[in-house]
């Protein structure tokens, strides 16, 4: 099912659409709060993605400078190509060392890889302890927001899938009780797990060091206990400098939550004593859209979210009307490149408004390159047969003035005089719960012809 | 080495043309009274902030403050704050540091734009001291308060090992938004700015 | 004497003739001579949305054909407009007077306040009015700040709208939330897109507004729509409208 067919069946529950609406809304208004206090919140967009630019310019250079610093902290850097052999090399790292439980914090790349069902089916179990990953993983689905994965879920149905697997009282709902729930829960498995997993915020080239960023500080309750972190990277995620992280840190948690900074930033450099730390550097397709001049942007993304919570078409179909893990704009600039026939309805799946562009933090132009992807659509000859046919109709009679002038007159003729239903028929998708527009006897050119006479 | 070999290849053959980098230069933002500024976000970010003219008056601050007094396990990696009841020195493995009731906790400097202290585990005797706990306290020195980020890492060398920017305790909004705090680390920090006053105000909150 | 070739999208020309003659008039009244180039057509936005860009070309061509002499081109559109300034340059780059005809081309309001230097339009609308910012007029000819960026406001639109005597100017809950229209999408996702244009007339009631005005026609086709389904009472009048005086 494509965006459009799955998005109506999530609108027909006006209520739970409008709610969840009204949650993407809130976070969106949060993040114009954290914007309007900072008064050069417009330059570090702008320097931001300077930066990144920059960093994508010499990636190769800065990967390396990165492997060669991490390594020389005592980190071990591991190449991937693929997400095949992300899964093996970090299961590999596992069960080398006879890990049988790992506690993961919030990582989209590996979500992108497919690790946890790997690890589970080579008898490895995997503990999601982000909070929304967790919520999300007891109910066996993906996550619907890369930042508030629950996003989708109301508390009572938290409240009754935490009585079923964690076995708190039936009927408790309480935000703040299910949290303590959760942090129990999870503690136990934080002080049990002889390995922690995390993805990568920012990866310092100068520096060889790693950031990641939570709120919860699940990131490192996981890497202070267990003797192994391993941390999985997108090549996208390096950038050169310390002194980068300023501009990005100042962006990153105000775009997505609305806060001047997260609970946790934490800088890995290295192992910590007596431990071990991994870093896999995966590619999965991201070289090859580096490659690509129109789209290689999206590679800037730094995951903040703040484009879903804007999207309006977001708020209102909810994350798994998308046909890709990652769903909103961002998502849907980065799955065609992935597989375009599959993800063909993607870039329709906006009205181009322009509002993603305006709240990313580093300004990606992604309803620009939304359209783009269209235009790729078209060209590999994607596009549903009616809807090419109706435009190559249509700018054919646009080419000569006689003939649009006569199209002009017949439409609106025929919606003078057809009945109601035929109409309704005719114009499909328009009038099913619109009327159509009124239908004057006289076009504008054609009072201005009688008023003002041939010019 | 093969697949570092591919993937670097890959990368090299789809990166564009070198463009410079824009540096970091003019951007930033400028308090009138940036430790004041400091003591109102930490306060936005959910902690607690106690300003003290001293240390010796910032632990008799501390004491009084339920978090203490409420506590059993106490560690202090700052001598002198926080009546220490446990050496997490004494004990090998940080999984035993589980139950800790308080850490008061040293911090290089702290952030006036968003309320961050950073704090460097260096000579800690576990990395985990700062996240572990059900409370913390963490000890910033007035005169340690930068204006902005920018500040912050013109003066952070960091070279090895962990450290990172605190921003208040451990908090989460995955359940409709509801602001939670205590979701896996500390279920409070209390922020203590010593310095630049002549005595101890309220604790605020 | 400024002059002007108007340029009147077609689904203006065709349901909303109206709009084109009140834009004339407040032009005109604005001291500025009016041309209306007859073999206009279509600027090619919907071929060019839809990824057809092979469809757009030619009329992207004929548009520099018929447009491409006069000193101004101004249109009652904001997506229009756009399309023009914005979206041209993979079919005319390098062609004569496309650098011209892209800096030359203005929306209706930002040629009032930009070129023509107005400040206030003489005239009366005592009403409640809910001012819809069109999304291609405010984010990409940037008639307005946004509610996204943190840049100093201004609003093109609302600032000649706030001139006419008896007004009262409503903003709705959500400043600049899309309608919805967003052409081919207003029917390839039509169950989004009507959820969206409902809200957004839910909002502007909310606030009182008898009238919704903005920048696009098919902005305001696409919320008449839902609205005379329902028998809602609210009226949907372009910008031109109201400047002319109408309604």
């Amino acid at each position: 099912m494509g965006h459009a067919e799955s998005a109506a069946l999530f609108v027909r529950d006006g209520a739970r659409a409008h709610w969840h609406d009204q949650a993407g809304w809130w976070v969106r208004q949060r993040r114009d709060a954290g914007a309007k206090a900072v008064p050069d919140w417009e330059d570090l967009r702008e320097r931001a993605e300077a930066i990144k630019a920059h960093a994508l310019s010499n990636l190769a250079g800065y990967l390396e400078e990165f492997e060669a610093n991490a390594t020389r902290l005592g980190a071990v850097v591991h190449w991937a190509r693929d997400a095949e052999e992300h899964n093996r090399i970090v299961h590999g790292l596992l069960a080398e060392r006879g890990v049988k439980l790992v506690v993961k914090s919030k990582s989209m790349l590996t979500e992108e890889c497919g690790l946890n069902p790997y690890l589970e089916a080579r008898g490895i179990e995997v503990a999601d302890t982000d909070l929304g990953e967790r919520i999300v993983q007891l109910n066996h689905q993906p996550p619907s927001h890369i930042v508030i994965p629950a996003i989708h879920m109301k508390r009572e149905e938290i409240g009754e899938l935490f009585h079923r697997t964690l076995g708190t009282p039936a009927g408790l709902a309480d935000p703040q009780a299910l949290t303590e729930a959760a942090r129990q829960d999870l503690r136990r498995r934080f002080l049990s797990a002889q390995a922690g997993i995390t993805g990568v915020n920012f990866a310092v080239a100068e520096t060889g060091g790693i950031v990641v960023v939570t709120n919860e500080g699940n990131a490192d309750m996981g890497t202070s206990l267990p003797p192994l972190h391993v941390a999985s990277m997108g090549i996208e995620k390096v950038i050169p400098r310390a002194k980068d992280l300023a501009v990005f840190l100042r962006l990153l948690a105000r775009s997505a939550v609305g806060q001047p900074i997260s609970s946790y930033t934490s800088h890995f450099h290295g192992p910590r004593k007596g431990g071990e730390m991994h870093v896999v550097i995966v590619d999965n397709g991201r070289s090859s859209l580096l490659g690509q001049g129109g789209f290689r942007r999206a590679l800037a993304c730094i995951r903040c979210g703040a484009c879903l919570n804007t999207c309006p078409v977001y708020r209102r179909s909810g994350g798994y009307s998308y046909t890709w893990l990652i769903p909103g704009p961002i998502g849907s600039v980065l799955a065609p490149a992935r597989d375009l026939a599959a993800h063909a309805s993607l870039p329709f799946a906006s009205s181009l408004c322009g509002s993603c562009s305006d709240v990313c933090p580093v300004r990606i132009d992604l309803h620009h390159q939304l359209l783009a992807w269209r235009r790729e659509v078209a060209a590999r000859g994607l596009l549903p047969a009616g809807k090419r046919t109706a435009m190559r109709l249509a700018s054919l009679v646009l080419r000569y003035a006689w003939l649009y002038r006569l199209a002009g007159r017949a439409a609106r003729l025929a919606m003078r005089v057809l009945p109601r239903p035929v109409l309704g028929w005719l114009s499909g998708g328009w009038s099913r719960q619109r009327e159509l527009p009124p239908a004057p006897e006289a076009s504008f050119r054609e009072l201005y012809r009688r008023t003002r006479g041939q010019p | 080495m093969a697949s570092r070999d591919e993937v670097l290849r890959a990368v090299r053959r789809g990166q564009p043309a070198l463009v410079e980098h824009p540096g970091t230069a003019g951007l930033g933002v400028r308090f009138p009274d940036p430790v004041a500024r400091f003591a109102e976000v930490v306060v936005e970010v959910g902690s607690a902030c106690v300003r003290a003219p001293d240390l010796a008056a910032a632990d008799r601050a501390l004491r009084l403050l339920p978090v203490h007094r409420d506590a059993r396990r106490i560690a202090s990696l700052v001598p002198g704050v926080g009546g220490a009841t446990f050496d997490p020195g004494a004990v090998a493995d940080p999984h035993q540091l589980d139950g800790l009731d308080l850490c008061i906790l040293p911090a290089e400097l702290g952030v006036a734009e968003n309320g961050a202290a950073w704090i460097d585990v260096r000579n800690f005797p576990h990395q985990a001291l700062f996240v572990i706990p059900e409370h913390v306290a963490v000890v910033v020195r007035a005169d340690s308060v930068v204006h902005d980020m920018h500040q912050a890492y013109e003066r952070l060398r960091h070279a090895k090992g962990f450290a990172l920017f605190l921003g208040g305790p451990s908090k989460t909004a995955d359940i409709e938004q509801a602001l939670v705090i205590g979701a896996h680390g500390a279920r409070s920090c209390t922020v203590l700015l010593v310095g630049g006053v002549e005595s101890t105000p309220g604790v605020r909150p | 004497m400024t002059t002007v070739g108007l340029f009147i999208p077609c689904y203006v020309d065709q349901f909303y003739p109206q709009v084109g003659l009140a834009t004339l008039r407040v032009l005109e009244r604005h001291g500025v001579r009016v041309e209306f180039p007859e073999a206009q057509t279509c600027c090619g936005q919907p071929m060019a949305n839809s990824g057809c860009s092979d469809d757009a070309r030619p009329l992207a061509e004929r548009f520099l054909r018929v447009f491409g002499d006069y000193e101004y081109v101004v249109a009652p559109s904001g997506s229009c407009v756009s399309m023009v300034r914005n979206h041209y340059q993979p079919f005319l780059a390098g062609r004569t007077g496309f650098d011209h005809l892209r800096a030359s081309t203005y929306e209706l309001c930002e040629f009032l306040t930009d070129v023509l230097g107005v400040e206030k339009v003489e005239g009366r609308f005592p009403h409640r009015v809910g001012l819809h910012r069109s999304c291609h007029g405010l984010r990409e000819l940037r008639l307005g700040a946004g509610s996204e960026r943190n840049v100093k406001p201004f609003d093109k639109v609302a600032g000649l709208l706030s001139s006419l005597e008896g007004i009262t100017l409503l903003e709705p809950s959500r400043a600049d939330e899309c309608c919805g229209f967003g052409g081919t999408f207003a029917v390839g996702e039509e169950a989004v897109s009507c959820m969206m244009g409902r809200d957004r007339l839910a909002d502007h009631e909310g606030r009182g507004a008898e009238v919704v005005t903005g920048v696009d026609a098919s902005c305001l086709m696409h919320l008449e729509g839902l609205a005379r389904r329902e028998r809602r009472p609210i009226r949907m009048l372009h910008v031109a409208q109201l400047l002319a005086g109408e309604g």
